[in-house]
């Protein structure tokens, strides 16, 4: 790796022992990728300092803390470090627990205090908390070309397919690195090169639907795994919600990090543009037959149609998503059987107290979260047995996490799952 | 047992040496939401390795995918003392670079020949990471030595 003088001066530990700490893993980092220099961030997104009882108990006998946990584990250092305020901007995504809601999420009050306690100690280094997996619908939407360094599958593809930003899959430790140093490695999407589609998707059906586009996501990921791909058909209403979905669905079942829709995204005004020089390496077809056995994939954990548990918000619901499921549910009540949870920013739940949304779910016995998800905090009602979800990307996760049956369907499938306390679901 | 081992030559990830058993898989691992880093299994419900663990193993596999959590996983195996002994992959992403690094496992790349194609689950395996030489042995290790 070629250092400029600024980072060869981080890295002799003119800026402080921590940033020289920092400025060594982005150096093993860049070489393990085959990166050939780092490039400049003013836009990090990551999950500094946060804790869990295991990483406390772990680092109690080399002194515990705080200063202890980001030293060893996210500086991956091998030194206890004073941690200096960020030295770009940064944002603290989704973690830790609800601070109204905590006992709901089922936290104990050790779990919760560690939650507090970290986000006290990032915070006061100047690290912004949106406690969120959509940092772009709290107030950081970086513009068209920038290099963001971003952890969060669902926000990289956002960031760099609908933004046109540039972030690769970013991790904790490298992150947390690039906090102190505003620094990561110059490889794969920061790169023009990197960003050109490999795959095309002829999309044969109307996408329309929020479960439409997420399962178009879900089969785009598993066709393509980490690659680019582009598509090609009709989306009357690509919008925000829309990609969200998508993205996180793509992310989840395959790596996808960035794609392409001609005439929609911003680096995609044609298909030919999406590829460049490049032909396509393969064609695939998306319709109503791959539809079915997207439905069907994602439905295979499940037999039992009695619901115990229905989860929205993965990735976390906007406003407008949050207003729907108040509508939904108006004049209805959520089943003594079941319990919903609908997740959200912190953010975002502040334009909707504004218009009494959480009190209207909370009225038909739902309530709103913030922060974190049920993967994220390994947190369902007690007993559950049977999800009902809208989301592909929880589906995928969180019955593997949390040992139990989880159903797919359309956010009025899983109200109404709520409501009787039986999934109803059929396939598209 | 075949007298004289399979030798690949790859790319270093991340130096050092290491030797085990191989665990060979076809498919790409998830970390967060895909392993249990205290056990060192794989927990993800549609993979084939479901169930089996990578503890002290040499893993072989195509990549990382999955969430950004990747790194942040195993980097806690390696904590419980579960993580693999050493990592041999074809597709370079960012996941599995920084995971690799944190793990401080040693770790090639980029091969001459295709390790899927060639190293099979049981195998011996002899990583020199500084060098980028794997040498592969298809039967069981000496029994003393």
């Amino acid at each position: 790796m070629k250092l400029n003088g600024e980072e060869q001066a981080m890295l002799d530990g003119v800026g402080g022992k921590a940033r020289q700490k920092a400025m060594e893993l982005l150096v093993r980092y860049g070489e393990a990728l085959g990166a050939e220099r780092l490039v400049a961030t003013d836009n990090i997104a990551g999950v500094p300092g946060s804790s869990n009882p295991f990483l406390q108990k772990f680092y109690q006998p080399r002194g515990g803390g705080y200063q202890a946990i980001f030293s060893y584990f996210d500086l991956d250092s091998d030194e206890l470090v004073e941690v200096p305020p960020a030295a770009a901007h940064t944002c603290h995504l989704q973690g830790g627990y609800d601070p109204e809601n905590w006992q709901t999420l089922g936290a104990s009050p050790e779990a919760f205090k560690i939650s507090q306690e970290s986000e006290a100690f990032i915070a006061g280094r100047g690290v912004e908390i949106l406690k969120t997996c959509t940092p772009y619908l709290a107030g950081n939407v970086p513009k068209k070309g920038d290099h963001c360094a971003w952890m969060e599958s669902s926000a990289v593809v956002y960031c760099n397919s609908v933004l046109g930003a540039r972030t690769n899959t970013e991790g904790r430790e490298s992150t947390s690195a690039a906090m102190l140093t505003g620094k990561i490695p110059d490889w794969g999407f920061h790169r023009d090169a990197n960003r050109l589609g490999s795959h095309l998707i002829e999309v044969d059906i109307e996408i329309e639907s929020i479960m439409d586009w997420g399962m178009l996501g879900y089969f785009v990921g598993a066709a393509v795994q980490e690659r680019i791909p582009v598509l090609k058909g009709r989306f009357a209403n690509a919008d925000l919600v829309r990609h969200k979905h998508f993205g996180a669905a793509a992310a989840s079942s395959g790596g996808v990090e960035m794609y392409h829709i001609a005439g929609i995204t911003p680096e995609a005004p044609s298909v030919e543009a999406a590829f460049g020089p490049r032909r396509p390496v393969e064609v695939i077809r998306y319709g109503a037959a791959e539809r079915r056995r997207v439905y069907e994939d994602l439905n295979s954990k499940a037999t039992d149609p009695n619901v115990d548990f229905v989860m929205l918000g993965c990735p976390h619901y906007s406003l407008d998503q949050i207003r729907d499921a108040a509508r939904m549910l108006d004049g209805k009540r959520v089943s003594e059987n079941c319990k919903l949870w609908v997740f959200t920013s912190r953010a975002v739940k502040a334009k909707a107290e504004a218009e009494g949304l959480p009190k209207r779910l909370r009225d038909a016995g739902a309530v709103l979260l913030t922060d974190t998800c049920s993967s994220i905090s390994q947190a369902v009602p007690p007993g559950t047995k049977v999800a009902a979800l809208d989301s592909a990307k929880q589906t995928h996760y969180l019955p593997a996490i949390m040992g139990i049956q989880a159903w797919f369907g359309s956010t009025q499938d899983c109200i109404n799952a709520a409501v009787t306390g039986r999934f109803t679901g059929v396939s598209p | 047992m075949s007298a004289e081992p399979i030798v690949l030559h790859g790319r270093k990830v991340v130096g050092g040496v290491a030797e085990g058993e191989a665990l060979v898989t076809k498919e790409t691992i998830s970390g967060w939401g895909g392993i249990n880093p205290m056990l060192g299994t794989v927990t993800e419900t549609r993979h084939e390795l479901c169930g089996q663990s990578f503890k002290d193993k040499i893993l072989v596999f195509p990549g990382a995918k999955g969430s950004s959590g990747w790194s942040a996983m195993f980097h806690i195996a390696r904590l419980a003392g579960a993580a693999p002994k050493a990592l041999l992959f074809n597709e370079m992403t960012t996941k599995v670079a920084l995971g690799a690094v944190v793990m401080r496992a040693p770790s090639i790349t980029e091969f001459d020949r295709d390790p899927l194609e060639i190293i099979e689950t049981g195998d011996w395996v002899k990583v020199d990471a500084d060098r980028g030489i794997v040498e592969v042995r298809k039967a069981a290790p000496p029994t003393a030595s």
